[in-house]
């Protein structure tokens, strides 16, 4: 007993929360685990064809955009590879950032009974929901690796950084998501403006069309949206055809970095109060 | 002296009430962006301030040793819920500190988390870990709980599917398996049928017999009292009372009664007689209504005229107005005067309920010559039961008379 009482003594105390924040993370990595597991479970229940709903979506993006960009717009692709391999490629990193976005910043809202009733880093929960996007983006890989055997185009060796930028895409997404989430607890505005954030992101970020195509004189701009650098390296990595992306990568490691700290900072100065305002 | 497990210290929780948004709950983005517009434009007039502040807890001090249970009780809005939501470190102290030695499982809601797609087997995992489980303890407990619940035979069924019992029954059969040095339960026993209760609470009983530390709030004094050894009185934020339970629970009834009355001065006049005064008490004690003891209805009139007959009637009525039931003197010759009709209510007749009284005079037969409607309010209230079981007694009555035998044939 006197083992357990010096291991779980906690002082409650205003603004102290915080100090053993991260210590707490890690006492709740099993609530972590299982909050993913119930959301991936619970996520195609009642729905016919289930967990196909995640190939299907990605699949009937890319045709759209293939026939839109490249047979309607007559843009051109990037080297050998075919169209439809390139939007591919684009698409899983972009669908992984759109849905943890407009996943996570739901989190909260949907688990209000959890945040009333009881303690848990509130981080859990939107990260959870950010896990369960990345199981939509390995099973959407699963079928880029299909396509690539169907129209028999090898990987470049580059593939062996392709962590690298999932790493990043994890990282962008979990900032961007932790800030919006925040906000949407607070202002409900959130609820209408982050679906049209993730409209209007698609058609700002090279998916349907190569980052080649973008005029010089706006590549600055263009490159503060930090899933460039990532779409830009996964593309590299996949296809290996196009130059490395040295500028418009170092410029989304920047802006994603920015956007990390400040997510988990404006997330833990308003987490205390998410019990009493929701 | 033993080592106190919880110490708090001068504890205060604020909250902001927001008189603009009126309605709303929500900030919208828009009223941030409109108040910070017209706080630009008039910044010189102030006006009333549209935020007022409430203290739900305030300058809270106790202690709370290993091993004790301590019963929290207050009327609503006496700041028992936040007091545990902050124990929970669900929400943050204004100012002040608790410093708790030990794990603490919180209990403020039966099923918290459960979801209804997952089947009972999963739910058991997934409400186990939300209330700080691992996932070793869970599989260790899993049949017990399973076997205190009783749906065995439903595990893999979606719990959207059980009956609202077995719902409870599974959700409160988890959080019973929880181990931790400090258990914080709030009305737990308000569900389930009466069955399941006499169990909870003795599950409960087991766990502080383990050395445990229960806080435990609850509307339900009898639970309180069988359950706890030291209790805490809450008043607006503040603590009124605190020591030895028995102690706290009267001084909680006394706050209670003194809401409801026991003198009513009535003071109508009609048709010759004026309506005096109603007085209730128990063996002669005002304001007492134990459901044990006599209750004794005294109602003071004086007459001006002559009547063949008079009898007085009292109506006892429930919460949605119908008479539970109606008694009556005997129609009697009635001179000019002063009188006290009075009516003996036996120990063991009223449910721990809160009753209205209607008062009506009748003259010579069928004459209606007063009719006092809801002229006062009496709540019954238990002092002990023996037995196990500490649910509500239900009915609108609760007539202990009657008489039972046994006989072995």
């Amino acid at each position: 007993m006197a083992d357990s009482k010096s291991k779980y003594s906690v002082l409650i105390e205003p603004g102290l929360a915080g100090k053993n924040y991260w210590n707490d993370l890690w006492r709740y990595r099993e609530l972590f685990y299982i909050l993913s597991w119930r959301d991936i479970k619970v996520r195609y229940k009642q729905t016919v064809i289930g967990a196909a709903w995640s190939i299907v979506r990605p699949l009937l993006t890319m045709i759209v955009f293939t026939v839109v960009f490249s047979k309607v717009a007559k843009l051109p692709s990037e080297g050998s590879a075919p169209y439809s391999i390139l939007v591919f490629a684009a698409l899983l990193p972009w669908q992984f950032f759109a849905n943890s976005l407009s996943e996570a910043s739901n989190s909260l809202l949907g688990n209000t009974n959890l945040i009333t009733k009881v303690y848990f880093p509130r981080m859990i929960l939107p990260a959870s929901s950010v896990i369960t996007s990345f199981v939509d983006f390995a099973i959407s890989f699963g079928l880029l690796a299909l396509m690539m055997l169907f129209y028999q185009y090898m990987p470049s060796w580059q593939i062996v950084f392709l962590p690298f930028f999932l790493i990043l895409a994890f990282a962008a997404s979990f900032g961007i998501s932790l800030y919006l989430t925040a906000l949407n607890v607070k202002y409900r505005d959130f609820r209408y403006i982050i679906p049209f954030v993730v409209q209007f992101g698609l058609y700002i970020s090279p998916v349907g069309f190569s980052s080649s195509i973008v005029p010089e004189k706006w590549k600055l701009l263009y490159s503060c949206n930090p899933m460039v650098g990532v779409i830009d390296g996964f593309r590299w990595c996949l296809l290996g055809e196009t130059n490395f992306p040295t500028s418009t990568l170092l410029m989304s490691c920047l802006v994603t970095l920015v956007f990390l700290v400040m997510g988990i900072w404006y997330f833990r100065a308003t987490e205390k109060s998410f019990a009493d305002n929701i | 002296m033993p080592d106190s497990i919880i110490t708090v210290k001068d504890l205060s929780k604020k909250f902001i009430i927001n008189h603009e948004t009126g309605g709303g709950r929500y900030t919208a983005l828009r009223d941030v962006i409109a108040n910070s517009v017209k706080g630009m434009i008039r910044k010189r007039k102030s006006a009333v301030p549209a935020t007022e502040e409430f203290w739900a807890l305030k300058d809270l001090n106790f202690e709370i040793n290993q091993g004790d249970r301590v019963g929290i009780i207050g009327r609503n809005g006496a700041g028992k819920s936040t007091l545990l939501k902050i124990l929970s470190r669900i929400t943050e102290p204004t100012s002040g500190s608790i410093r708790i030695n030990g794990r603490v499982a919180s209990l403020l809601e039966v099923g918290t988390g459960f979801h209804p797609e997952l089947t009972g087997n999963e739910n058991i995992y997934l409400n186990g870990a939300i209330l700080g489980m691992s996932r070793a303890e869970i599989k260790r407990k899993f049949d017990e709980i399973v076997a205190f619940a009783e749906v065995e035979k439903f595990l893999d069924t979606p719990v959207k599917r059980y009956s609202s019992g077995m719902y409870v029954r599974l959700a409160f059969a988890v959080a019973a398996h929880l181990e931790p040095e400090i258990l914080v339960v709030d009305e737990v026993l308000a569900v389930g049928d009466a069955e399941f209760q006499k169990k909870c609470l003795g599950k409960m009983q087991d766990v502080s017999g383990e050395g445990r530390t229960v806080i435990f709030v609850s509307h339900n004094m009898l639970a309180v009292k069988s359950l706890c050894s030291t209790g805490i009185l809450l008043n607006k934020g503040r603590i009124e009372k605190a020591g030895a339970i028995e102690d706290v629970i009267y001084s909680y009834m006394a706050n209670t009664k003194s809401s409801i009355k026991s003198f009513v001065a009535i003071n109508k006049e009609a048709n010759g007689i004026d309506m005096k005064s109603l007085t209730i008490s128990d063996n002669g004690v005002v304001g007492n209504f134990s459901i044990e003891d006599e209750l004794l209805f005294e109602i003071r009139l004086t007459g001006s005229r002559e009547y063949d007959l008079i009898n007085v009637n009292l109506f006892f009525k429930g919460n949605d107005d119908s008479i539970i039931f109606a008694t009556c003197s005997s129609p009697e010759k009635f001179f000019p005067g002063d009188y006290v009709f009075a009516c003996r209510i036996p120990a063991n007749t009223l449910n721990d309920i809160i009753y209205t009284i209607d008062l009506m005079v009748v003259g010579n037969g069928s004459a209606v010559l007063h009719q006092l409607k809801d002229i006062v309010f009496i709540e019954g209230v238990e002092k002990k039961r023996d037995g196990a079981w500490m649910g509500k007694f239900p009915g609108m009555i609760r007539p202990l008379y009657y008489e039972w035998t046994k006989k072995h044939n």
